[in-house]
């Protein structure tokens, strides 16, 4: 049915016809035609955050923990140009975000107006696709196309530039059909390279799965499918930071996260493999170590719905293009359908070999009955919110390798944390959007004290929604990576990695009306975890930890996975010359 | 529409059924983009290229089909096998994009440029370029007393070999359309 009516009606319209019930932004002079449309209705909510970034970190906590899209609404210029970290981060870890910008009137436009930006030239490379609407009557068409692009394929960050003047005028209302356009990405893979995975399944004496956010992103199906791919065949599984969840962490063949600070067993599994199994992974540097030494003896499958990331870095000898969820169907069929061989005495030996490195205890450290210690701190988090409806966000660092390591997720889209860019500050506003999605859960972002001032003032939207967000921060007083890194890149010499000035942050949470508790005390810590989890509102945990702890295991830069520093370990000289070069 | 008349889906080139072998010898490719002729779309294929370090030794772009606004963008490159790959999956990833044919990889592909040169100079060197001329195929499209401005058509390495003659001649300026390619045959 088409309907005239204004631009901005158009775009609450296209909204609600997306099926869209929030919409995370901040209003500016160029946007306002829409937000006295968004004023003058009820079913679409709008939360209104304190920075434009935290309205992009919240919409992906919402699209991450709901596996819709997330929906942005910011102003031209300043609104535009502080949203593009959070853009890129979306990119990076292939979340689908909606931005709605405001633009100056089309008349204006290449005048330095005021509040202009080039925002589609801005974000251009940090948008899987973007669009400058010049007209009205392709404004509703385009809406539901960004929602087709975002949603499609590998999922992503879109961008939508409306001009001020598009937003008054008035045009013809479309609404959403079936996408004619051209872009249709590829889902069922190749049955024929499915086969060949599936016999290399049969003859694997040593597989290892390893699978990333791209199972988390083909839906809960696909999880469901991956486990019970792993539990039929027995094979080990290890997952990237972003893939957390899909196979349960209480799973029977559950090796733990591998990568730079990933399990020692899972790493040394990767490394002398004779099939690995990539799911919805990309090898990025985090996860391969030395590429010329990455698990030298193995054959490499690699299933991916981007053709791109097949053999980008790492050479496939099995490369399958299409949906998880899809493909591992699938492989289940053939797989079932051939028998459901694989060499059962040769991997249970392998399993063997697994629990001998597991005996190595690579997460031990030593306890303390004076300081807490950030490990103890988590795995006293995760004890005691374990049975929880519990959704877990991080900032980026230490806090947030620690929280992989000890925290175990059973389930799908429970954790949030950002991996491709490393955004310090991604944590509050994702837990912000989580908790928007999820009213009665617990939602807890485990945080740095560093990273999480970057975008502290989104406590006046935690205290204006009263979202009971957990702000567990484990306060060490220092930028606890940064400084690790110094201590084993540049002699101890700490340039600028620590946290001088620190607010108090009880008072802190007291000034917007919120909880704060303080605990340094290793014996008091569960009763203060107890309160924090109880208190029926928002509250900042300043978790005062051991300043100058260490995140093992650790492959260094320019190291290879069997080439693991484990805790207590020297770090003097880790780091040769040619790793130093590397982030 | 002959520029269109490429078979769609071609997978010759693409990942989808790619067994590389990797190498460290860098080639040269001739890369035909179909794309949307939309706003901002060469901006797209060229921020492609500069962002994630590629090389662009030509690139031409038009609009061929009017009524499909449909551009065709031909791109020369050069890098590794991996490389290329690379390049071929990331064009394929840009939403406007609608195809990506290697040339190099489906050929044999007819290649040809244009350009046009001035040339400044009287007496035995200007007979001498226009002898040369003769040679070459390139016509006079401009003519003083004291120069000519010569128009070329034809591979990338036989306009440099023109340019190269002309050059003690009196060249003092050249331009060129860089690469447009097709497949040969049908």
């Amino acid at each position: 049915m088409k309907r005239e009516m204004t631009g901005a009606k158009m775009v609450v319209q296209a909204l609600k016809d997306q099926g869209v019930d929030t919409v995370f932004g901040y209003p500016g002079g160029a946007v306002l035609p829409i937000y006295d449309e968004i004023f003058l209705q009820n079913d679409i909510r709008h939360i209104l955050v304190r920075h434009e970034q935290g309205a992009v970190h919240a919409a992906e906590g919402y699209a991450r923990s709901t596996g819709k899209p997330g929906v942005v609404l910011v102003t031209s210029g300043p609104g535009a140009t502080n949203a593009v970290t959070g853009i890129t981060d979306a990119l990076m870890d292939s979340i689908p975000i909606i931005v709605l910008t405001g633009q100056v009137p089309t008349f204006m436009i290449g005048s330095d107006a005021f509040q202009e930006a080039d925002t589609v030239g801005i974000t251009r490379p940090c948008t899987k696709h973007n669009w400058l609407v010049k007209d009205t009557d392709k404004l509703a068409e385009t809406i539901h196309e960004a929602f087709h692009v975002a949603t499609s394929g590998r999922p992503g960050p879109v961008l939508i530039d409306i001009p001020k003047d598009v937003q008054f005028a008035t045009g013809t209302y479309v609404p959403p059909k079936p996408s004619t356009s051209h872009y249709q990405p590829k889902v069922k893979g190749d049955i024929e390279e499915i086969t060949e995975l599936v016999a290399a399944i049969e003859k694997a004496k040593k597989p290892v799965f390893y699978t990333g956010g791209g199972v988390i992103n083909s839906g809960p199906g696909a999880s469901q499918l991956l486990r019970e791919l792993v539990d039929a065949t027995g094979f080990p599984i290890t997952s990237t930071l972003m893939g957390l969840g899909a196979y349960p962490a209480s799973g029977a063949n559950w090796l733990g996260m591998l990568g730079m600070h990933g399990l020692y067993e899972a790493n040394m599994a990767m490394h002398d493999c004779d099939l690995l199994i990539a799911v919805g992974a990309r090898f990025d540097d985090r996860i391969t170590g030395r590429i010329d030494a990455f698990s030298p003896n193995s054959i490499k499958a690699h299933i991916d719905i981007d053709p791109s990331s097949i053999n980008k870095v790492i050479k496939t000898d099995i490369p399958i293009v299409g949906d998880v969820a899809h493909v591992l169907e699938d492989v289940l069929k053939i797989w079932k359908s051939r028998g459901r061989k694989t060499q059962a005495e040769a991997v249970q030996k392998w399993h063997a070999q697994i629990d001998e490195w597991r005996k190595v205890n690579c997460l031990a450290y030593r306890p303390s009955e004076k300081t807490i210690q950030p490990q103890y701190a988590l795995q006293r988090l995760e004890a005691l919110t374990k049975g929880h409806d519990r959704y877990v966000t991080t900032e980026v660092g230490q806090h947030q390798m620690w929280a992989a390591q000890f925290m175990g997720f059973e389930d799908p889209n429970r954790w949030m944390t950002s991996g491709g860019l490393g955004t310090m500050g991604y944590g509050f506003p994702a837990s912000i959007g989580v908790q928007i999605a999820h009213p009665e859960a617990l939602v807890i972002n485990v945080a740095g004290d560093a990273s999480w001032l970057m975008n502290m003032q989104e406590m006046g939207t935690a205290a204006q929604y009263d979202l009971p967000v957990k702000q567990f921060i484990l306060n060490n007083e220092r930028l606890g990576m940064v400084r690790q890194w110094q201590e084993l890149l540049h002699g101890s010499r700490y340039s600028h990695s620590w946290s001088e000035s620190l607010p108090d942050f009880v008072k802190l949470a007291e000034a917007f009306g919120a909880k704060g508790i303080h605990c340094d005390d290793p014996a008091k810590l569960d009763d203060a975890i107890m309160e924090m989890i109880e208190h029926p509102g928002p509250v900042i945990f300043d978790c005062v930890v051991e300043k100058h702890a260490n995140c093992f295991p650790m492959i260094p830069s320019g190291k290879a996975h069997n080439e693991m520093l484990l805790g207590d370990a020297s770090t003097e000289g880790a780091i040769e010359s040619g790793g130093a070069v590397l982030v | 529409m002959s520029a269109l008349h490429i078979k769609k889906g071609s997978t010759r080139h693409s990942a989808y059924n790619l067994r590389p072998t990797f190498s460290d010898v860098e080639e040269r490719h001739t890369i035909a983009v179909l794309v949307e002729n939309e706003p901002g779309v060469l901006a797209r294929v060229i921020g492609l290229f500069s962002g994630r370090g590629y090389n662009i030794e030509s690139l031409t772009v038009a609009e061929v089909d009017h009524t499909g606004h449909l551009s065709r963008i031909t791109i020369v490159t050069t890098g590794t096998p991996q490389v290329i790959e690379q390049i071929k999956a990331q064009l394929g990833r840009i939403v406007p994009v609608h195809d990506v044919h290697d040339l190099t990889v489906e050929g044999p592909a007819v290649e040809r440029e244009l350009a046009i040169l001035k040339v400044v100079g009287q007496g035995d060197k200007r007979v001498e370029a226009l002898r040369l001329a003769d040679i070459f195929r390139a016509n006079v499209v401009d003519s003083t007393l004291n120069s000519f401005v010569f128009e070329i058509t034809g591979a990338p390495d036989k306009i440099d070999a023109f340019a190269d003659l002309m050059r003690p001649l009196g060249l003092t300026e050249i331009a060129r359309t860089g690469v447009a390619a097709l497949l040969r045959g049908d």
